[in-house]
This record gives C-alpha cells, sequence and structure tokens, in this order.
C-alpha cells in the first residue's frame, strides 16, 4: 500500500493535559474510503484525538497526515480538507433550513453555481426538499441529523469526521443515516466515526478501540474477534442470573463473567469445556440454568474483553 | 472577509427572529434610561417646612414668603411653641424648620444683622447640603431686596464673591447624570449581547462546528461583532436623543465627532463581552461575569455618580482601566461644552487603546490550541 492510499496516517500522537496523558503515543493509519470506527469508552482519549486530527488541538507530540497535511504544521489547511459532524447537530435553531446552509457554505467560501449544486445535493439527501424555508428548530432528529450532516459536506471533503453522529435518534433514522454513510464511502470519501453503539461498529470496515489514552487494539470486526478463537463463549438464562454468575467467578477456567440484558455471558479460557458440564457444576450447588449454549462473540463481548485486560494490565 | 460576511448576515437573521434579544438590544436602553433618569435626580423640590414666627411683622412675613415662592419649599405647619419642633422633625413630618425669632424687624430697621434659624433634617447629607445652599441664595436675594427698597439691612461682606457656573447654570443634576446614563446602559446592553451570543454559539456546539472550518478568528470576531456594533450605536443614539427630549440635554458639538466616540467606546465594550465570552463556558456564568464587569466599574469608577478626585488614591488608579471614564470626559465635553474633535483627544486615545487591548486578548485566547 502506497502512502497516497492512505487517508489518514497518525504516528505516535500524544496530547498532554497538565500531567495527564489525553492521549498517549497512538499509531494508526485509515486508508482511502474506508468506514473507520474508533471506539472507547467516555473520557478514553477518542474527542481529544479527533480534535487533534482536525486542527483544533495542536499534538504534545508525534505527528499526524490528514489528507497529506501535517495537522501541527497547517491546521488550516487541513480543515479545507474534511467535514465534521458532532452530536450535537450543529444548526442554528433560528434559521430556517435554508439559510443554514447558505451560511456553512459561506464558511466555506461557495459561491455561485458550486453553491447552488450543493445546496441541492444537501436537500437531496436529506430528504429535506419542500422544507427549505421551515425553521430548524421544527424538524425532528433525523432530519436535523441529515441537515448537519449535508452541511458537513458541502465543501466536498475527502475526509469525513462524525463524533458520536446518533446520539438521540430513532432506529429507523440511525438505519437511513448508516447507509447514506454507506454511499458515501462508496462514492471515495473515507469515514472516521466514534460511536458508542457497538452494532453500529460492527458496520465499520475496521475498528480501533482507545482505552485510557492508549490504543488497545486495531482491526476488522471479524479480526477483533478472533481473541475468542481459542476460548469458549457461554450463554447462560437463570431465574438467579446474578448468583449464577457469582458462582461462575468461582469456578476453574472462568476469565470474566458479564451481564448481557437478563443473561449471563461467560468466558472459559479453553474450548476443552463442555456447555452440560457447567450447566451440572451449577444445579449441583442448587442453582437453576433455565439454557446454556455457546455463541458466538459480539463486538461488545470484544470491547468488555478488551477494557478488562487493559485495566488488569494498568493496575499490575 | 466574504466568511465575516457570511457570519454578519447568519448573526442579523438570528438576532430578526428573536424577539426577546432585540428588545433588549434597541428598547431596554431607552427604557432604562426613562426610569433611571426620573429617579436619579438630586434636585429636590417641595421641601416640607415647618414656620414658627415669633416676631409677626410685615419683614418676618416677607422672609415666609419668600420661602414659599422660592417652589423650593412647601409651607406645611405653622409651629407655637419649641416643644413642637421637636416632636415634627422627629416623627419626619418636616424635613426643615424656619424659626424667626422676635425682635427680627426690629434689628433690620436699626441696621443691625437679624439672625435666623432654620433646622435640616441631616439624615441625608446630600440632601441637606443641597437644602442650604437653597436657603443661603434665598436669603442673600432677600437681603439685598430689602437693602434696595431703602431699608437699611445687612451689612454687605467687603469681598464678595459673585459665582457665574458655566455649561450647567441651572446646576441641574440631570445634565450631568444623563451622560453617565448613557455610557452606563450601552456598556451594559453591549457587553451583555455580545457575550451572550457567542456563549450561546458555544452551548448549541455550533461554535466547534466554525472551529473546524478554515474560517479565520478574526473573520470570526468582525463578523460577529459587527451587527452589535450597528445595532448598539443606534440604540445608545436612541438614548442620547430620548436624553434630549426628555431631561433637555444639549448638544453643543458635533454629531460626528459624538459618533465616533460613541462607536470607539461601542468597539471597546464589544471586545469586553467577547472577552467574557472566551473565559465563560454558560450563560448563566456569562451574564454574571458580564454584569460584574461591565456594570461594577461603569457605575463606581467612571465618575458617573462619584466623582474621581473624591476617591481614594488606588481607587483612581484603577479607574484608568475603566473606559466609561474616558468616554463620560469625552461625551460631556462635547454634548455640554461643545469641544471640537481636537479638544478630545485624549480620551479618544485612552478608548482606542482600550479597544485594541481587549481585542487583542480576546484573539489570543480564542487562538489558543
Amino acid at each position: 500500500m502506497t502512502a497516497a492510499d492512505l487517508a489518514i496516517v497518525v504516528d505516535k500522537l500524544s496530547r498532554r493535559f497538565g500531567k495527564f496523558n489525553a492521549v498517549d503515543n497512538v499509531s494508526f493509519d485509515v486508508r482511502r474510503g474506508e468506514v473507520f470506527g474508533f471506539l472507547g469508552s467516555n473520557g478514553a482519549g477518542k474527542s481529544t484525538t479527533i480534535r487533534m486530527l482536525c486542527g483544533l488541538l495542536k499534538p504534545t507530540s508525534g505527528r499526524a497526515l490528514v489528507d497529506g497535511i501535517d495537522v501541527g504544521a497547517d491546521p488550516e489547511g487541513v480543515k479545507r480538507r474534511i467535514g465534521y459532524m458532532s452530536q450535537k447537530f450543529s444548526l442554528y435553531e433560528l434559521l430556517t433550513v435554508d439559510q443554514n446552509i447558505t451560511f456553512y457554505a459561506g464558511l466555506y467560501g461557495l459561491t455561485g453555481e458550486r453553491l447552488a449544486r450543493r445546496r441541492q445535493f444537501v436537500l437531496e439527501m436529506g430528504g429535506l426538499k419542500g422544507r427549505e424555508r421551515a425553521l430548524a428548530r421544527t424538524l425532528s432528529g433525523g432530519w436535523r441529523q441529515r441537515l448537519a450532516l449535508g452541511c458537513a459536506l458541502l465543501h466536498e471533503p475527502p475526509i469525513l469526521f462524525l463524533d458520536e453522529p446518533t446520539g438521540g435518534v430513532d432506529p429507523v433514522s440511525r438505519r437511513e443515516f448508516w447507509r447514506l454513510i454507506d454511499d458515501l464511502s462508496a462514492g471515495g470519501t473515507t469515514v472516521l466515526v466514534t460511536t458508542h453503539y457497538l452494532d453500529e461498529a460492527e458496520r465499520c470496515d475496521r475498528v480501533a478501540v482507545i482505552h485510557a489514552g492508549k490504543l488497545a487494539t486495531i482491526g476488522t470486526v471479524a479480526e477483533l474477534k478472533s481473541v475468542f478463537d481459542n476460548r469458549l463463549l457461554l450463554e447462560l438464562r437463570a431465574r438467579d442470573p446474578v448468583a449464577v454468575m457469582s458462582a461462575l467467578d468461582q469456578m476453574p477456567g472462568v476469565e470474566k463473567t458479564s451481564l448481557f440484558g437478563t443473561a449471563v455471558h461467560a468466558v472459559f479460557g479453553s474450548r476443552t469445556l463442555k456447555a452440560e458440564e457447567v450447566r451440572a457444576t451449577l444445579e449441583q450447588r442448587g442453582l437453576q440454568v433455565a439454557s446454556i449454549e455457546p455463541v458466538a462473540p459480539s463486538l461488545e463481548d470484544v470491547f468488555l474483553d478488551i477494557v478488562d485486560r487493559e485495566s488488569t494490565k494498568g493496575a499490575a | 472577509m466574504r466568511r465575516a460576511w457570511a457570519v454578519a448576515i447568519k448573526e442579523l437573521r438570528q438576532i430578526r427572529r428573536d424577539r426577546r434579544s432585540l428588545l433588549i438590544l434597541v428598547f431596554i436602553p431607552a427604557l432604562f434610561l426613562f426610569l433611571y433618569g426620573y429617579a436619579l435626580n438630586f434636585d429636590i423640590r417641595h421641601v416640607s417646612l415647618a414656620v414658627q414666627d415669633r416676631d409677626s411683622t410685615a419683614e418676618s412675613r416677607a422672609v415666609t414668603a419668600a420661602f414659599v415662592h422660592s417652589t423650593y419649599f412647601d409651607v406645611t405647619t405653622e409651629i407655637a411653641t419649641d416643644a413642637d419642633v421637636v416632636t415634627l422633625m422627629d416623627a419626619d413630618r418636616v424635613r426643615t424648620v424656619l424659626v424667626i425669632p422676635e425682635g427680627f424687624a426690629q434689628k433690620i430697621r436699626s441696621g443691625d444683622t437679624a439672625v435666623l434659624q432654620v433646622i435640616i433634617n441631616g439624615d441625608n447629607a446630600n440632601s441637606a447640603t443641597t437644602i442650604v445652599g437653597y436657603v443661603d441664595a434665598l436669603l442673600r436675594d432677600l437681603s439685598a431686596r430689602m437693602t434696595a427698597g431703602n431699608v437699611r439691612a445687612i451689612q454687605a461682606p467687603i469681598i464678595g464673591a459673585a459665582p457665574r457656573i458655566w455649561y450647567n447654570p441651572e446646576l441641574r443634576s440631570t445634565l450631568f447624570l444623563v451622560p453617565g446614563l448613557v455610557a452606563y446602559i450601552s456598556m451594559i446592553t453591549a457587553v451583555v449581547s455580545t457575550a451572550m451570543s457567542i456563549v450561546r454559539e458555544k452551548e448549541l456546539g455550533t461554535m466547534e462546528q466554525i472551529r473546524m472550518s478554515p474560517m479565520s478568528n478574526l473573520s470570526f470576531v468582525v463578523g460577529k461583532t459587527l451587527p452589535y456594533l450597528v445595532l448598539s450605536q443606534i440604540s445608545a443614539l436612541i438614548v442620547i436623543l430620548a436624553a434630549m427630549w426628555l431631561f433637555g440635554l444639549p448638544m453643543r458639538g458635533n454629531w460626528g465627532t459624538l459618533s465616533l466616540v460613541t462607536a470607539l467606546f461601542l468597539v471597546g465594550a464589544l471586545g469586553t463581552g467577547l472577552l467574557v465570552s472566551t473565559i465563560a463556558d454558560t450563560q448563566q456564568v456569562a451574564f454574571q461575569a458580564a454584569m460584574l464587569i461591565a456594570f461594577l466599574p461603569t457605575f463606581m469608577l467612571s465618575g458617573f455618580l462619584f466623582p474621581i478626585a473624591s476617591m481614594p488614591v488606588v481607587l483612581q488608579y484603577i479607574t484608568t482601566i475603566v473606559p466609561a471614564k474616558y468616554f463620560l470626559v469625552a461625551l460631556r465635553g462635547v454634548v455640554l461644552k461643545g469641544l471640537e474633535l481636537h479638544e478630545v483627544w485624549r480620551p479618544i486615545g485612552a478608548l482606542v487603546i482600550y479597544a485594541v487591548v481587549v481585542l487583542g486578548l480576546s484573539a489570543l485566547r480564542l487562538a489558543r490550541r
């Protein structure tokens, strides 16, 4: 792969606030046209990384190239090449749909024929035709989200940053939104998206997980799930899931238990154990088990596993 | 600058839709002037007066009449005994008592100095001083008339001053106060409106969105403050016109000079609002900070109400950084004295320095990353 195929190159990037290492020696690449997911708990360093990549925050050390431009040296150059949309759907409530578009187009210096063409694009993409004169505050969540996305795309940026873009939006609109993201990616736009929703992360070409300022893992969703290849993941349903969890924690070979809704997920260090053996052990202790079966790991299992591993590493 | 223009247009469209902001910006200042203008008035009329005339002569009645005709005093009671004086003053039914002793007329006729007793309630030192002034002027005038009436009266002092008050011959306190009000009201509206409008963008997240765009901080600041500069300039002129119409504020100078001085003061005030917005993250904090920074110094340390010369030395130094102080000097100079542009260059220079410093500080804070 040549450098021209890479939309974003992050090389040993760090940012300190006083004594606090918000981002600590992080390196990764994002390929052109890729949908790249950026996961992490709150305060893990996602936003700080994005703000550095957008040229808003100066790196303390390390380097990042966005569309070939060094973010530390030429933040203004970076800003011309990126689109940004945050969970706040930053629109002016007292302006109409059309006035919001005009304003954001003005920020990027769009005029004349190009402005007319891009305006048309945003209205069509957002399904906002016929609502040009509606005040932004009268739009529902889904429409606001699509208008905000449209405003971020007015200047046709090759790279798009989405910071938790689906917060507070209904499931149908979320689906619709991700369809738009796929279209953009197919059209060659690189998309870097942070999200809390792990089902959304499954739709990304590749995912990076950041924990306590450090890059914990990176790869395709399948690659990330491969950490479970030599382990056994059991899903149990029981009347008293909490009691089952504490019983499992006592059992040899159990690495981790966690609650998934009303079910319990238990991770075993090897695949030698059988589900029925576990059920027998639990029932010996007088615990009722309604069902127990091996399941394929979800991204949530992977995420919890990583956080767990990184936390013990940090404590050691 | 085309980007600054985009921001300015957006801002105007927002203000137009936001009736409340528009009202606060343009009409509330005029209302403020109206309320403060009538409430803040150091002139005293219709002081309640009790008279104890122990002489009961034509001369003594002439004295009482002079008090009544002055319109400064209203005679509410005639007093018979000394005990009544204490009762009335204690109950605050009268604020001044005039006692004309027996033999008052006799003394005047024989050419001696006749002495009157005037008792004034001193619980409000300001009004007491004012009343003493009225009484002095009244009696001087009365003595002159009696002397002219060919009655040998009170001996004239050998050295007498003939004071002449310039710019405000009637010593109306409104002429002194109204320019201060103009400064005070303009400062508050300008600082609060800019600070709030920028912090609102922070809360909405649009500020971050704008910072992600390739627009320079300078364009943002220009685009953001230009509409408020125009609106607050209009609002300040409305206040000045209202002051002329309601309180008889004269306009002895040049409108061009006045507009320039006002605009410079407002640029500084808008810059102050901008600086506040770089520190505050919520509208509530911004409002409190803006009020503190705009209101207190303008009210206390600008020479609006309290003469700077009579402040402790430390405070006098602090007033150096209060922009309203210079605006007041220039405004009073242009409006009351009719000074020309080259005669108010010092306060103008100070206003320019203030504006450059606040705008520079805000730009530095905005550029941090």
